[in-house]
């Protein structure tokens, strides 16, 4: 069989799935203490609203956003506010956040449902939309942009197909999977609802071909609606939103555009997820799948995490790092980020915790010159030329990188991962964006 | 790019949890996190490896001397290589394997014939001046081995065009000098070639096989075609350019090689003689001195074919495979610049 794909570019990296993809979603006991960042997302940071001593129920917004582009936050247990501090996240910023403890004593107490509106289909798309922003939810694939926003376009942009992104098309992940695989019903009819928010008729769902399972569940829950699930040939990098747009409609976003503009919105498994929830139950965002896989754990899982957990304690409920362990990343191994610290909390972009054993992770190896061979020009899905734009940033030269697309580049790092001198092409990509304009 | 010490201050947990990991330290560098296990050394070696049948088939042909040719082209380069990193403070990279290859195809691209300075010359302006100078591996204009060749060519032309019969013998003796293939045609002409060799399909199957003068390694078709498949196969090269660099010499000679006027040429004498196959395949497609584009790729190739047939029919030398090689060498980066790839959701020219 044939399946559809982006033309360009894209690679093979060993896909590692088979590591967590049959564990079933497991339920990780409440933390006694969770650190909840006021920027999960991308945009302004949200203002606290919450004084420490006050006591706060699971679910209770504890910070309200400031301006158009941002998303609420709300306490993920149920316990009292004992301080403000702030984090450093895996990016390498630090951020402002609440800290939320249960007592000893306490008894644990989730967050239940006030409501349950069967009817969430026919309310106004403004009221959906509503639901959706008081729920705080952003795109949980990573990029954490407010869902809320994304499904606002402005009117000279109509929109005419919603794309569910079950690529997955980074190693070792399988949240997605999961979610597709238990809960397929819950995020069809969040695409569903998107669909009715932006008035269109098409939706999709685009899934790789490694995952039968989760594709035979997502045929069934789509059955009878205007829904098609997509299989996709497996490349990297097929979840990215352009990528996945061409795999599936032939449509090409313009170079510097967005998705918008070829009349498509993209969302991602867990937020069409977390979407459903919101709109049917009123449920914010303050729990999703993370991934905890790699060769460096012990027993790789799904879990459902509250936000706010420390990564340390994902990785001793899997039963912590084999003495191998060389690299914990933030998300999926090409384009994550390396975690400095394991306080850091998971937050509603964290798809997963993946702890590479020594001999499989870079470093900080030398690198060598470019010797010229073009596999990175091969491997660019965006048909850039990166070893140009490599050697311009090697040299200083940050306008003429800019002359060859420096921000056509969305640094998925096929480039870097198919270098044979072992040269930071990512790396010397962001270096040239942060010094010209774009 | 830097290895923190884990921050280990904070909880029981953590430290329960590092003890497990090595020395307490992870890795913290910059996406992506995995690499492929390609890597200059490896692509350098194989390349050299698969150049084995070439080298026995040159040994096999032109005996005892082929070896040491080659012998002293290698030791040539690594002694290069190893004096200007020295001097020049840099690391030494010998074990990359680079400075083995050009040795390697310098050697393959000289006769068995010439005394023991000439392959040691060339080797240090192939490796010392036309690589490390221009700023070593990656950033040389010219292909190394070619230069090399190129310097011996004209500095010793008498030695660099004095080939040995190719006997299989192993007793050392000195073999009869004789005229190459393509030098037989630029003097007397296809017929005294086909005179020379009994008939045409004759004149093929040795061309094929290498039995015939030449250089070390270009006269065995069929050992050269062997490596290249290898590398085909595993992706370390493309057809772009030898198939464009080949199907350039095969049209000029059809068109234009033949005595009674225009599309008369026999473009196979043409294709399997002088140096074309080697040149095609390891030469031309060298990563550093080609362009990176497969539209450039092929230009490349086309301008390499189609200098060669002006040289082999037009100029002073029976072949030209060398010179058209470096001259394309020059326009690479003009290449580069004029054909680059087209981005994704660039604007269609209408």
């Amino acid at each position: 069989m044939s399946f559809t794909t982006f033309p360009l570019g894209g690679i093979h990296p060993p896909e590692r799935k088979e590591l967590a993809s049959a564990v079933s979603i497991e339920v990780m006991p409440q933390p006694q203490r969770v650190v909840i960042p006021l920027s999960q997302h991308i945009g302004a940071p949200c203002k606290v609203s919450v004084e420490v001593g006050q006591e706060v129920k699971a679910g209770e917004v504890i910070g309200t956003p400031e301006g158009f582009v941002s998303a609420p936050v709300h306490a993920s247990i149920t316990g009292k506010v004992t301080a403000f501090t702030s984090v450093l996240m895996p990016i390498g910023r630090m951020v402002p956040a609440v800290v939320i403890e249960r007592a000893a004593n306490h008894p644990v107490e989730a967050w239940q449902p006030a409501e349950d509106d069967k009817d969430y289909l026919k309310r106004s798309p403004d009221e959906l939309k509503g639901r959706i922003k008081a729920a705080g939810i952003v795109g949980m694939g990573g990029a954490t942009f407010p869902t809320h926003v994304k499904i606002s376009p402005p009117k000279e942009k109509p929109i005419d197909s919603v794309i569910i992104n079950g690529a997955e098309c980074e190693p070792y992940l399988t949240a997605d999977h999961r979610v597709m695989l238990e809960y397929p019903e819950s995020v069809i009819e969040g695409l569903k609802i998107l669909m009715t928010i932006l008035g269109v008729t098409k939706g999709y769902v685009g899934i790789e071909s490694n995952k039968p399972d989760a594709i035979t569940k997502m045929l069934e829950a789509a059955k009878g609606s205007n829904i098609e699930v997509r299989t996709l040939q497996i490349k990297y990098p097929q979840g990215a939103e352009k990528m996945l747009i061409k795999s599936i409609l032939n449509r090409e976003v313009p170079a510097g555009g967005l998705p918008m503009d070829v009349g498509v919105v993209v969302q991602n498994v867990g937020t069409a997820n977390a979407v459903y929830e919101a709109c049917r139950y009123g449920k914010p965002l303050i729990e999703r799948v993370v991934s905890v896989t790699g060769g460096g754990i012990k027993s790789p899982k799904n879990l459902k995490v509250k936000v706010g957990t420390p990564v340390s304690q994902l990785i001793e409920t899997c039963g912590g790092l084999k003495p191998t362990a060389g690299k914990i990343i933030s998300g999926g191994p090409m384009m994550g980020f390396a975690f400095y610290d394991l306080n850091t909390p998971v937050i509603k972009g964290t798809s997963g915790i993946v702890v590479l054993e020594q001999k499989d992770a870079t470093g900080s190896d030398k690198f060598n010159n470019c010797i010229r061979c073009g596999r990175c020009v091969d491997a660019c899905p965006m048909g850039l030329m990166p070893l140009m734009l490599s050697l311009f940033s090697e040299k200083g030269h940050y306008a003429d990188a800019k002359d060859y697309h420096l921000f056509d580049c969305f640094e998925c790092g096929s480039c870097t991962y198919v270098c044979p001198a072992k040269r930071p092409i990512v790396q010397q990509i962001k270096l040239a964006k942060t010094q010209v304009k774009p | 790019m830097l290895r923190h010490r884990l921050n280990l201050k904070d909880g029981k947990i953590i430290r329960k949890i590092m003890e497990a990991g090595k020395e307490n330290k992870l890795i913290v560098s910059v996406s992506p996190h995995i690499k492929s296990s390609e890597s200059v050394d490896k692509i350098m070696w194989t390349v050299t490896a698969t150049l084995l049948p070439t080298f026995v088939m040159g040994v096999y042909y032109f005996g005892p001397k082929a070896v040491i040719v080659t012998l002293l082209c290698i030791i040539g380069s690594l002694l290069s290589e190893y004096f200007v990193q020295k001097l020049a403070g840099k690391d030494i990279s010998l074990k990359d394997g680079s400075a083995v290859l050009t040795g390697l195809l310098l050697g393959m691209n000289m006769p068995s014939t010439l005394p023991f300075y000439i392959p040691l010359l060339s080797s240090f302006v192939a490796v010392a001046i036309t690589k490390q100078l221009f700023g070593g591996l990656g950033y040389n204009i010219f292909n190394p081995a070619l230069m090399g060749r190129a310097f011996a060519l004209i500095t010793w032309p008498r030695a660099m065009t004095t080939w040995a019969e190719p006997i299989a013998n192993f007793t050392g003796m000195d073999a009869k000098t004789t005229a190459t293939p393509l030098g037989i045609l630029k003097e007397q002409g296809l017929d005294k070639l086909l005179e020379v060799f009994g008939s045409k399909m004759h004149l093929y199957s040795e061309l094929l096989l290498g039995h015939r003068a030449g250089s070390l390694g270009e006269t065995s078709v069929i050992a050269i075609l062997i490596g290249a498949a290898f590398l085909l196969l595993r992706g370390y090269i493309t057809l772009r350019i030898p198939a464009a660099f080949l199907a350039a010499v095969a049209a000029g000679a059809w068109v234009f090689g033949g005595k009674q006027g225009i599309f008369t040429g026999d473009p196979l004498v043409h294709v399997l003689s002088g140096g074309l196959m080697l040149g095609a395949f390891y030469m031309a497609t060298d990563y550093v001195t080609c362009p990176t584009t497969k539209k450039g790729q092929m230009l490349f190739g086309a301008g390499c074919g189609l200098l060669t047939i002006l040289i082999r029919l037009k100029a002073g030398y029976p072949e030209g495979v060398m010179f058209s090689i470096l001259i394309m060498n020059c326009f690479t980066p003009l290449i580069d610049r004029g054909f680059r790839t087209e981005v994704f959701g660039a604007k269609k020219k209408a």
